[in-house]
């Protein structure tokens, strides 16, 4: 949504969100460099470019300075309902967030290969794609970034847990290749 | 010509030779696909590329780097649609020119121009090699903490319009860089008492999570787009032709891709401007410009190609990467404990120069390939963008999970991830928190060593090029000042002309009201005394 005046005509980007964007920034540098005495050291008898609390000084007084004019400059300074609706468009991603946490957790446990084949073709059916060629396409695709990353390419990812039920002589092809 | 010698001995490897072909024809067609870039394809094979050879992993990224643009001007000319961000300027003249019916045309033009702005970078870099060569040990750690605060100032104010908040998250990325422990004094920063921040936040998990993970949770949480593509015929070569009809364009575009490429912080964006302004400004058809001006097509796509050699020297000469793509790359020389900087050029001469004609090498492979295969790779545009968001999304956990095997990674991945999704609905730079991240890194350890022998604050610029960097920092600081005041009193100017009767109805309203009254009233007086005068 875009307002009549000359500032909002002007402004860079999507004026909507930029409000609560910067407020939670300039929230989070107020709360951190009210921490910068606890959290930093100065040292006596060290020369001040040595000091450990010269940078996240200069960082956080960069960012409570810079955010805190942002705000000031900002066009609209008013929490409008477009304002809220976009803070919820950022929070409806923890969805994705907590999919890409369950894969993470899912394989030490069931190994790359089979984490791999249900996840992506599980969140492929959960983005809409529920029919049978999409389902297919995901777990070829699944299956191929696999042999590329862990077999081809050596990445180091552990084997599954579950791999331990394997008998002895594929257990270790399984754990290293998958 | 014992360095070329033995910088081709280095290529010449079987690894060196399958890492140029897979770097050159991935970049090609992840470039292709909107919505993925050279960016997030960097930053999630970077682990992959940290088991490999310097060599082998550097040539595979800088593959997908010098190959992704070349990609990227296929969606930009059919669909309108830019296969990587520096390719939006291509749409302007490459997509009016398919609507013409001109879609080979274009697409053979902007092949050609890449292929010009590539070679010629590389060329002029092989010959600029042994003058960069000379001048790079002068200069010391004042001179580094320098060029890295020129560069974090350049990355704030290119961002016009966007300057304040640049500034924030430059900081940001400096705030990042100094969690955990500091490596001198060994004294706790930020770490809350946490184990897990004792060892820093680390860039290749802030980087995933800012350009892989955002970039998956924004194709998840958009829509799919319906594209239209239109069938090419013929060959490719003619755009050769028409290139060689332009040469002051392409020159001159060819120089400013590498001239700002070698600038920390500025890049592709600022030489494909002033490159198309140029043309713009010099061309007998100003008038065609964006709307399929052949011209304008060959300056950007020259300017954007010619960037990439020309971004690896302050990488290599100073161990000053320019933007995010060569940050990410610096972490590979990190890895395998080669220290890029002036004793690279002085020691690895041999191993710049490889670097150089893998380059080169790249350019001719990635012309070929898409000459030939052009009919095949447009079909990589209909891969629907949610279904492109879960193949990322899965891709990035190959990035983060092979660093260090640790859930706590992926937390901080996610979380960025979220971060980068809220800066991308609001377009807002993602670039000046990685640049603040490695940029802080190098000042904070320049700075100490360099105040070391410092007595007074003029000691810190007796250098001659210490020196310069102080007059260059300077100037872009006055040249920005005039900027914002400029724009300040171009707002004040648009205010005012928009300020006609119509908003100030009103006003007007009430002062002829008032204006009438007293009119009406003192006439009214006049007769109620003449009559009282007649009375009398």
């Amino acid at each position: 949504m875009r307002g009549d005046s000359v500032e909002e005509r002007r402004f860079k980007g999507p004026i909507r969100g930029q409000l609560i964007f910067a407020l939670l920034l300039l929230a989070l540098s107020i709360l951190l460099i009210s921490q910068l005495g606890d959290q930093t050291k100065w040292i006596k008898k060290t020369k001040f470019a040595a000091q450990p609390r010269l940078w996240p000084m200069i960082a956080l007084t960069g960012m409570v300075v810079f955010t805190g004019i942002h705000l000031w400059r900002l066009p609209r300074r008013r929490i409008l309902h477009v304002e809220l609706q976009e803070a919820k468009r950022w929070l409806q991603v923890i969805e994705y967030c907590a999919w890409f946490i369950a894969y993470v957790w899912l394989v030490p446990i069931l190994g790359y290969l089979i984490s791999t084949l249900v996840f992506l073709p599980a969140l492929a059916f959960r983005a809409g794609y529920q029919n049978k060629r999409m389902i297919t396409y995901s777990a070829v695709i699944g299956f191929s970034i696999v042999v590329i990353f862990k077999s081809f390419l050596e990445v180091k990812i552990p084997g599954g847990v579950i791999y331990e039920f394997l008998p002895n002589t594929v257990r270790s092809f399984f754990i290293l290749n998958f | 010509m014992d360095v070329l010698v033995s910088a081709l001995e280095i290529l010449m490897r079987w690894d060196v030779i399958l890492a140029l072909l897979v770097g050159s024809v991935g970049g090609v067609v992840i470039g292709a696909i909107p919505g993925v870039g050279p960016a997030v394809a960097i930053a999630i094979l970077l682990p992959a590329t940290f088991s490999m050879d310097p060599i082998v992993g550097l040539t595979t990224l800088l593959g997908i780097y010098g190959s992704s643009m070349y990609g990227g001007a296929i969606p930009a000319i059919l669909i309108n649609t830019p296969g990587t961000a520096v390719n939006a300027l291509t749409t302007y003249d490459g997509f009016p020119m398919t609507t013409r019916g001109e879609a080979r045309r274009a697409l053979s033009l902007a092949y050609s121009a890449s292929f010009f702005g590539g070679v010629f970078s590389v060329i002029c870099l092989i010959l600029f090699a042994p003058t960069l060569a000379k001048i790079a040990p002068l200069f010391g750690s004042r001179e580094i903490f320098l060029a890295a605060l020129l560069g974090l100032i350049l990355v704030i104010v290119v961002h016009r319009g966007q300057t304040l908040i640049a500034a924030a998250l430059v900081c940001f990325g400096l705030f990042l860089n100094t969690v955990g422990l500091e490596p001198v004094k060994y004294t706790k920063r930020y770490t809350f008492d946490q184990s897990f921040l004792s060892g820093g936040i680390d860039l290749i998990v802030v980087v995933l999570g800012l350009f892989a993970l955002s970039q998956a949770f924004y194709l998840l949480n958009g829509d799919d787009e319906k594209i239209r593509l239109t069938k090419l015929r013929g060959g490719m070569l003619q755009g050769l032709r028409e290139l060689a009809k332009h040469p002051r364009v392409v020159a001159v575009s060819g120089s400013f891709g590498v001239t700002m490429g070698m600038i920390p912080g500025v890049g592709e964006f600022t030489a494909q401007f002033l490159s198309y302004s140029y043309a713009q400004r010099s061309s007998k058809r100003p008038e065609d410009f964006g709307r399929g001006s052949s011209e304008g097509l060959i300056a950007s796509e020259t300017a954007n190609n010619a960037v990439p050699a020309a971004a690896m020297v302050p990488l290599l000469a100073l161990g000053i990467p320019g933007e995010a793509l060569t940050a990410m790359m610096l972490s590979v020389f990190y890895v395998h404990n080669v220290v890029p900087g002036p004793q690279l050029f002085a020691n690895q001469m041999d191993f710049v120069v490889a670097l150089y004609i893998a380059l080169l090498i790249l350019n001719v492979l990635v012309l070929i390939f898409l000459i030939f295969a052009t009919n095949s790779i447009i079909n990589v545009v209909k891969i629907p963008n949610r279904f492109l968001g879960a193949i990322i999304l899965t891709l990035s956990f190959v990035g983060v999970y092979s660093l260090r095997n640790s859930m706590t990674d992926c937390i901080i991945a996610a979380l960025f991830g979220v971060i980068g999704f809220a800066l991308k609905r609001l377009s807002l730079p993602v670039v000046p928190i990685i640049l603040g991240m490695v940029l802080g890194g190098i000042m904070e350890v320049k700075l100490r060593a360099g105040m070391a022998r410092v007595k007074e604050p003029f000691d810190f610029i007796d250098r001659p090029i210490a020196f310069i960097l102080f007059l260059m920092i300077f100037g872009v600081l006055i040249l920005h000042i005039r900027r914002v005041l400029a724009d300040r009193q171009e707002i004040k100017a648009e205010k005012f002309a928009n300020k006609h009767a119509s908003t100030n109805f009103g006003f007007y309203l009430k002062k002829r009201q008032t204006r009438i009254m007293n009119t009406r009233s003192k006439s009214v007086r006049r007769s109620h005394l003449r009559y009282s005068r007649r009375d009398k």
